[in-house]
């Protein structure tokens, strides 16, 4: 069992998670697409190759070293059975989100967040309850523009984060922030399918290691 | 002055009373072992077979055995099984190892974020078929779904389906997503899954059958109707080919009403429809006073022309208050009052 933990930890990529996307694959999703000069967030500049035409260029190859640090770290959380809850403040992809969270065997809030939710869980929900392990930020603004709750609350409550930040958001607070693109269709759908895929790959070699366990 | 900062003494007003105790399973076990151990020894004292004692007998022989005679029957000594007895409780939502069952669980209301979620699913489907159908070129089926014949759900039976409470703009959303839903031309794809949320209305619509004429030995065609006004009562029968002879309780309209008014609120259906000549009128009321009497009459005769006349007319009728029946009564005197309005006179001192 102890095994079982402390090997993957030993490969710096255990699930070969660089294999699952390429730099040809982001562009064409228009992940490196921001927004407009004027949105731009002081934090988001080490992160923008440049601005055409007033519209901010997020830069690719420091987009896929971020993404394969989170994709790497989602994927050894779920290896060890934690936690992970999808949250995005987004109605267009609220349906896409819930789906894949439903079908990685995750969970997903796409909806209003009340206040208490992480801070106050065992007065909302009942005691005894277990906190995600892992929140998974697909859009970290909210319908005002400003910082998703959650951020600030899995801070407080020490839960690690992963978020897609635009141009506009404040990386701050996120432990793994992926710079990109959040509102186009084609880039979340590539969110989407690369964090369902690392799940789905980190779940199925944890069965496989445990079943080889069993078996000597 | 406001208090501001409260103490943890102050807060917890009765030190004795807890919240709603939480029944664990075991408890819930026990007290279904203990009630069945009961319901034997009580079959037992009653001199009844212990394995067919049913609830009535339960209940009869504890009634025979602990008599009360307090009101209210909730108050009385019962014997129930415990599942009806402990209220049902919300049951742990996640497994051993604190993984939640549903994949909404972290938003606090799974169940209708679940059920919005797979109606969007449903509405994205029939989209689907939509396109499908349009780029193949065949018509789209247009079937007017009744929507006069039936309704949606109520927030009550919502939550009841749901087991969970909603709020008033939460229910709203739902609705306005089914009517969305329904108002697709591809919807009938659908059906079923919409008619779970929707319920029949009885047609409550009471059209009111107008009574064909009625033809008596000369062969004259007539017709009754009832109508009252406050506390009077009247039955009025109008036979075609008439004169314009109107008789009140056997005497004459002249006699029983002196006043032009009253006569004038008779005339006035016959006025109103143009056929003041035409017809003939016996009438009997009683009760009220001379006013009262003759609005009855009025809309009882209004009734009874309803049968002589087109549709149309009718509708003009009903328009213009003829066939309504006059919901004002006395208005009743309240204590501390002169009349049903009047105050006392108010002194200054």
């Amino acid at each position: 069992d102890d095994k079982l933990l402390t090997e993957p930890l030993s490969h710096p990529d255990f699930f070969s998670v660089k294999e699952l996307f390429t730099l040809k694959d982001l562009f064409d999703a228009r992940v490196h697409l921001g927004h407009k000069k004027g949105c731009r967030h002081r934090f988001m500049e080490p992160y923008i190759f440049g601005c055409r035409l007033d519209q901010d260029i997020i830069d690719l190859d420091q987009t896929m070293q971020h993404l394969q640090l989170a994709l790497n770290f989602t994927a050894h959380v779920a290896y060890r059975g934690g936690i992970i809850l999808f949250v995005s403040r987004r109605r267009q992809f609220c349906h896409l989100i819930e789906s894949t969270a439903r079908a990685c065997g995750e969970y997903a809030h796409t909806r209003y967040w009340q206040g208490g939710l992480l801070t106050n869980a065992h007065v909302q929900f009942g005691p005894g309850v277990r906190l995600p392990d892992l929140l998974v930020f697909l859009n970290t603004l909210n319908n005002v523009f400003e910082p998703h709750v959650a951020i600030r609350d899995a801070a407080k409550m020490s839960i690690p984060t992963v978020g897609v930040v635009d141009t506009n958001c404040n990386p701050c607070l996120i432990t793994y922030p992926i710079p990109g693109n959040d509102d186009s269709p084609a880039a979340m759908e590539l969110y989407c399918k690369l964090f369902r895929m690392t799940i789905v790959r980190a779940k199925d070699k944890r069965r496989q290691s445990e079943a080889i366990e069993e078996l000597r | 002055v406001r208090l501001i900062c409260t103490t943890t003494a102050v807060q917890r007003k009765n030190a004795g009373a807890s919240g709603p105790e939480k029944y664990t399973e075991a408890f819930i076990k026990k007290q279904i072992e203990e009630f069945n151990l009961g319901k034997r020894h009580l079959a037992n004292m009653m001199g009844e077979d212990p394995e067919t004692f049913t609830q009535e007998d339960i209940d009869r022989a504890i009634a025979y055995l602990f008599p009360s005679g307090l009101f209210d029957k909730q108050a009385r000594p019962m014997m129930k099984h415990p599942n009806e007895v402990f209220p049902e409780q919300r049951k742990i939502q996640w497994g051993e190892d604190g993984r939640p069952f549903h994949f909404l669980f972290y938003t606090g209301k799974q169940s209708y974020y679940s059920l919005m979620h797979e109606t969007y699913e449903k509405f994205l489907n029939v989209q689907k078929h939509q396109d499908q159908l349009i780029a193949q070129g065949l018509p789209l089926q247009k079937e007017k779904r009744n929507l006069a014949g039936s309704r949606w759900l109520t927030k009550i039976e919502l939550e009841e389906m749901l087991l969970e409470k909603l709020s008033d703009d939460d229910y709203s959303r739902f609705i306005q997503l089914l009517q969305k839903l329904a108002a697709l031309p591809c919807a009938d794809v659908e059906e079923n899954y919409i008619q779970k949320f929707s319920k029949e209305v009885p047609v409550q619509l009471q059209k009111v059958v107008i009574e064909p004429l009625q033809y008596d030995e000369q062969g004259v065609a007539f017709s009754t109707g009832e109508g009252k006004r406050k506390t009077a009562r009247a039955t009025a029968v109008v036979y075609d080919n008439g004169t314009g002879k109107i008789t009140v309780n056997g005497t004459d309209i002249l006699h029983h009403f002196p006043v032009l008014q009253d006569r004038e609120q008779l005339l006035f259906p016959f006025q109103f429809l143009g056929r003041i000549g035409k017809h003939d009128m016996v009438c009997t009321v009683s009760g009220g006073g001379r006013s009262a009497q003759a609005g009855a009459i009025r809309l009882a005769s209004a009734k009874a022309l309803r049968s002589f006349v087109t549709e149309k007319e009718v509708e003009f009728m009903r328009q213009a208050g003829l066939l309504t029946v006059d919901p004002r009564v006395k208005e009743r005197k309240k204590p501390g009052q002169e009349g049903p309005r009047r105050k006392f006179t108010w002194k200054k001192r």
